[in-house]
């Protein structure tokens, strides 16, 4: 299976996210630059984390425009699997691949720490190595992470599963919401209407190795490895 | 064609929690601007544009914003002017 790795000006997780494919998987990894105009017959597509275009105007607002999108939006169009992570999960908002928006943090501080999440949803692509219910620890590390929509189509996300990952305040009460940058309703990370985009802004790629503090992101490379080689 | 100035304002939407005005309008009040009541952060953008007229630099500036400049979900925006520069 093979991931194409978009690289931004200013992505910086991009290595990661090589790392976790290449290295702990074994998959085929390529990165793409953002001025290609093809996606190297790549099976999965990652939009990493980063500062792409220094955030300006806003996070992922110029990036979205970047050549290598229009396939990106072209292969999701597709049903093509896309995992957008930090940065590439706003990215994927300002795309219109998923719903919704990333603001600057309600602390107003960039938050860099490991944190607590519970799966909402375990029947997609992303998450079906889960269990519903599990939680999990990654890092973040962002300062635009508070997930905003409307009610309405928060609602709809909540009504159709598409919530996939909340943040919770700790294991010991794990039905305890709460968020580092005061998402709405906790939303950590949520998958498209048709299921084949996730994003999210915990670092799943960071989070592979339990020597270096957790290893529960490798699900979500294992889920979406079992679905689109089945 | 000629050219024209446009001023843009971009805003966060009324309701929509707008942390950054909270802080600036905290400031305001330890400084003893007491009568502050509100505050919000926005953008100002100035976009230089050749167009036919006033109106055509405005309607430029407008699917500027409806399709980069602004976010439809959060923010609002105004043209605040636009004259020939």
């Amino acid at each position: 299976m093979k991931f194409g790795i978009v690289t931004f000006p200013g992505s910086n997780c991009d290595y990661d996210a090589y790392h976790a494919v290449a290295d702990v998987l074994g998959e085929d990894a390529v990165y793409l630059w953002h001025k290609e105009h093809d996606l190297a017959g790549s099976d999965i597509v990652i939009l990493p984390g980063g500062f792409s275009y220094g955030d300006y105007l806003r996070p992922g607002a110029i990036a979205r425009f970047s050549p290598i999108m229009h396939e990106v939006i072209a292969h999701a169009k597709r049903g093509g699997p896309v995992l957008g992570i930090c940065n590439g999960f706003q990215i994927a908002c300002e795309a219109g691949l998923l719903p919704g928006v990333l603001l600057r943090n309600e602390s107003l501080r960039f938050v860099s720490e490991p944190v607590r999440l519970r799966v909402e949803n375990n029947d997609t692509l992303f998450t079906n190595r889960y269990e519903v219910g599990q939680l999990l620890t990654m890092p973040v590390a962002h300062g635009d992470g508070r997930y905003t929509a409307d009610d309405e189509t928060l609602d709809r996300l909540e009504g159709e599963g598409q919530v996939v990952l909340r943040y919770i305040h700790s294991p010991a009460d794990a039905d305890e919401y709460w968020s580092p940058n005061g998402s709405m309703r906790a939303i950590a990370g949520i998958v498209s209407t048709a299921g084949n985009v996730l994003g999210l802004m915990p670092h799943p790629e960071r989070a592979m190795d339990a020597l270096l503090g957790s290893s529960d992101g490798v699900g979500v490379f294992e889920s979406v490895l079992a679905r689109v080689a089945a | 064609m000629s050219r024209f100035k446009v001023a843009l304002h971009i805003l966060p939407r009324r309701g929509i929690l707008d942390p950054q005005g909270k802080a600036v309008a905290d400031a305001l009040h330890t400084l003893g601007f007491k009568a502050v009541e509100d505050v919000h952060v926005g953008k100002h953008i100035i976009v230089e544009v050749s167009a036919h007229d006033a109106s055509a630099a405005e309607r430029d500036a407008r699917a500027m914003c409806e399709r980069l400049l602004a976010n439809p979900v959060t923010e609002d925006f105004e043209i605040a002017a636009v004259s020939a520069s």
